[in-house]
């Protein structure tokens, strides 16, 4: 048998052995095997021709709930080549036979879509076909990245085979200082940790009653780019509650448990971020790459992704842009995360502020972040991204450069033409 | 007797399979020739059932396709050890059957070292000795016997150490 099915005595226990004893057959540690249930399982349009091919031919199976499984049209949507489309098109077709849930092209992307429909909840174990599945841990579930075989087995068996991960401790003390955000504490703790400072690990994400869903969502969101397996953003005073969320006691992290590293970060004494070509974890201060780069003309802006789409950060966006103009030269594109972002930033006029300063306005989905659409780089151009992959070639050319900074800081750049701070942008601060 | 194929650090699945030789791509019978064409062109052509690959830290990083490790499996590769693999191609690994040791060879044994590796008990005999390998845990050892988690899966309905 696996793992140790008696625990005489029990020893405190990580956010991540909570939840995987809790949705297995008995209580596991770092290290043990698990086989546990899945609560939802979620399909990109880029993976679901390899998936709807494991389920029918190599396992001969259906889903066993198909209420648990979600299929998201968002990488590339809608389609741009004959292909594209036939590959979307067998997924709505795959969709309508089996009974499990299709989101079409608009909805937006995968992550932001099952946080809004409530499809990731505190305790649950949700699986993405995509790397960034991560971010579910915002709201205290253990979300992960897995392979089309791996999605296919826990589509038809509801269930997966986990290694259950060792888990670094981050604690955040004290309190942002204006202008700084989410952002920058996770490129913070992705300089700290490093690209494979977490491999196979939880990050356990210690933040009191710190940070809103959203935010939680950026930190949880780019846990996957020091390694992590899962990114648990331990739930903090009324956040989650606010929400809606239930959330059971026994999800909280015991006193005493093993984590294989802690690390603190003084939220206080932190600068804005920004990650510089072509590691995530090559962070700097913003106001030491505007030194750097103060020649540097700034190709492309771009506002959206999984990790900073969300409408507080189309907010943060506008507040630096409102009344001014993105400079002559540079492309400012914003995609929002969702159609629900959208909207929301339809009815408080953030898409008009966004749209009299030049910005060009895309469908919710993933857009140009993995370069197959909608704002590919040429070679030689320079991008200021809020998304989390700056590696050579992901947003188009192999000599483009990506740099990762947040939304404020984003804007401030597309006005000024270069690498910026939104202190920089005159008259900021005053009302336009 | 198997053949010892050495790799480095962060050898990743670009390196494995380059994307551009994926089955969609170069098709689906051939596309296993195309392993490591770029780092070891000459891999594809003389590896035989059952060589052993040794790499060293952080072994298949990069992508989660699952081509990479099916080229290999194609190929027909008896094992793969390494002191770290890549969390996502780590677990391809084993759902497609092939058997992964996270254990550091590459100071024992130089490129195209003759050996046997037993994959139930993790015993690698080589010219000098033996090594016994960290055994896969009994939930993998279970699931190889059947081939692979996949196979277990298909041929049992569960997981390996579930109960039946
Ligand atoms: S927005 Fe980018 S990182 Fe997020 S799911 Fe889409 S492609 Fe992946």
């Amino acid at each position: 048998m696996m793992g140790r099915m008696t625990n005489p005595t029990p020893r405190p226990q990580t956010m991540a052995e909570k939840i995987l004893s809790r949705r297995g057959t008995h209580t596991v540690y770092a290290g043990d095997l698990a086989v546990v249930e899945v609560d939802q399982v979620m399909v990109v349009d880029s993976i679901a021709q390899s998936f709807i091919q494991r389920m029918q031919q190599d396992l001969g199976a259906t889903p066993k709930y198909p209420e648990r499984v979600s299929i998201v049209i968002d990488h590339v949507a809608p389609a741009s080549t004959v292909s594209v489309a036939q590959a979307q098109k067998e997924a709505r077709e795959y969709a309508a036979q089996t009974g499990v849930r299709l989101f079409d092209v608009g909805r937006g992307i995968c992550h932001q879509v099952l946080m809004e429909e409530g499809l990731a909840r505190p305790g649950w174990i949700v699986l993405g076909s995509d790397s960034h599945s991560t971010t579910y841990g915002a709201v205290a579930a253990f979300g992960s990245g897995m392979g089309a075989t791996d999605i296919a087995l826990a589509a038809a068996s509801g269930k997966t085979w986990l290694k259950v991960p060792d888990s670094v401790k981050v604690t955040f003390a004290g309190d942002l200082r204006p202008g700084v955000t989410a952002k920058d504490v996770a490129l913070e703790m992705i300089r700290r940790l490093g690209a494979d400072g977490a491999t196979y690990q939880s990050i356990e994400m210690h933040a009191g009653d710190r940070f809103t869903r959203g935010e939680r969502m950026t930190l949880a969101n780019l846990c996957v780019e020091a390694g992590a397996k899962a990114g648990l953003v331990v739930p903090g005073g009324e956040i989650l509650t606010a929400y809606g969320y239930d959330i059971p006691e026994w999800v909280y992290p015991d006193e005493g448990a093993t984590y294989v590293q802690s690390i603190e970060i003084d939220l206080g004494t932190l600068n804005p971020r920004m990650s510089a070509p072509s590691e995530v974890d090559n962070v700097f201060d913003v106001a030491q790459l505007r030194e750097d780069l103060r020649d540097v003309h700034v190709d492309q802006v771009f506002i959206g992704t999984c990790t900073n789409g969300r409408i507080e950060d189309l907010h943060a966006a506008a507040n630096v842009l409102r009344g001014r103009r993105v400079a002559p030269g540079t492309r400012l594109l914003v995609i929002p995360a969702s159609s629900q972002v959208m909207e929301d930033a339809m009815a408080d006029g953030t898409l008009l502020t966004l749209q009299r300063a030049g910005a060009v306005l895309g469908t919710p989905g993933c857009g140009p972040c993995m370069g197959r659409h909608q704002g590919v780089l040429a070679p030689g151009e320079v991008c200021v991204s809020t998304s989390n992959r700056n590696f050579i070639g992901r947003m188009g050319d192999k000599d483009a450069r990506i740099y990762l900074a947040s939304p404020a800081v984003a804007a401030a750049t597309a006005v000024m033409g270069r690498v910026a701070l939104p202190e920089d942008v005159p008259g900021q601060g005053e009302v336009a | 007797m198997a053949r010892i194929w050495k790799f480095g650090d962060s050898v990743n699945t670009d390196d494995i399979l380059p994307g551009k030789f994926a089955p969609f791509m170069a098709g689906e019978d051939v596309f296993q020739t195309f392993a490591f064409h770029y780092i070891r062109p000459e891999f594809a052509a003389s590896v035989r059932p059952g060589d052993v690959l040794i790499g060293g830290r952080n072994w298949g990083l990069g992508s989660s396709r699952e081509y990479a490790p099916q080229a290999l499996k194609k190929l027909q590769v008896g094992g793969i050890v390494a002191p770290s693999f890549a969390r996502i191609h780590y677990r391809n690994l084993l759902n497609l059957g092939i058997p992964a040791f996270e254990f550091d060879l590459t100071g024992l044994l130089e490129d195209g070292a003759e050996v046997s590796l037993d994959v139930q008990t993790g015993v690698l005999t080589h010219a000098g000795g033996t090594v016994q390998l960290p055994p896969p845990p009994e939930f993998l050892r279970e699931a190889l016997a059947e081939g692979s988690i996949l196979a277990f899966f298909k041929k049992h309905g569960r997981f390996p150490g579930e109960p039946a």
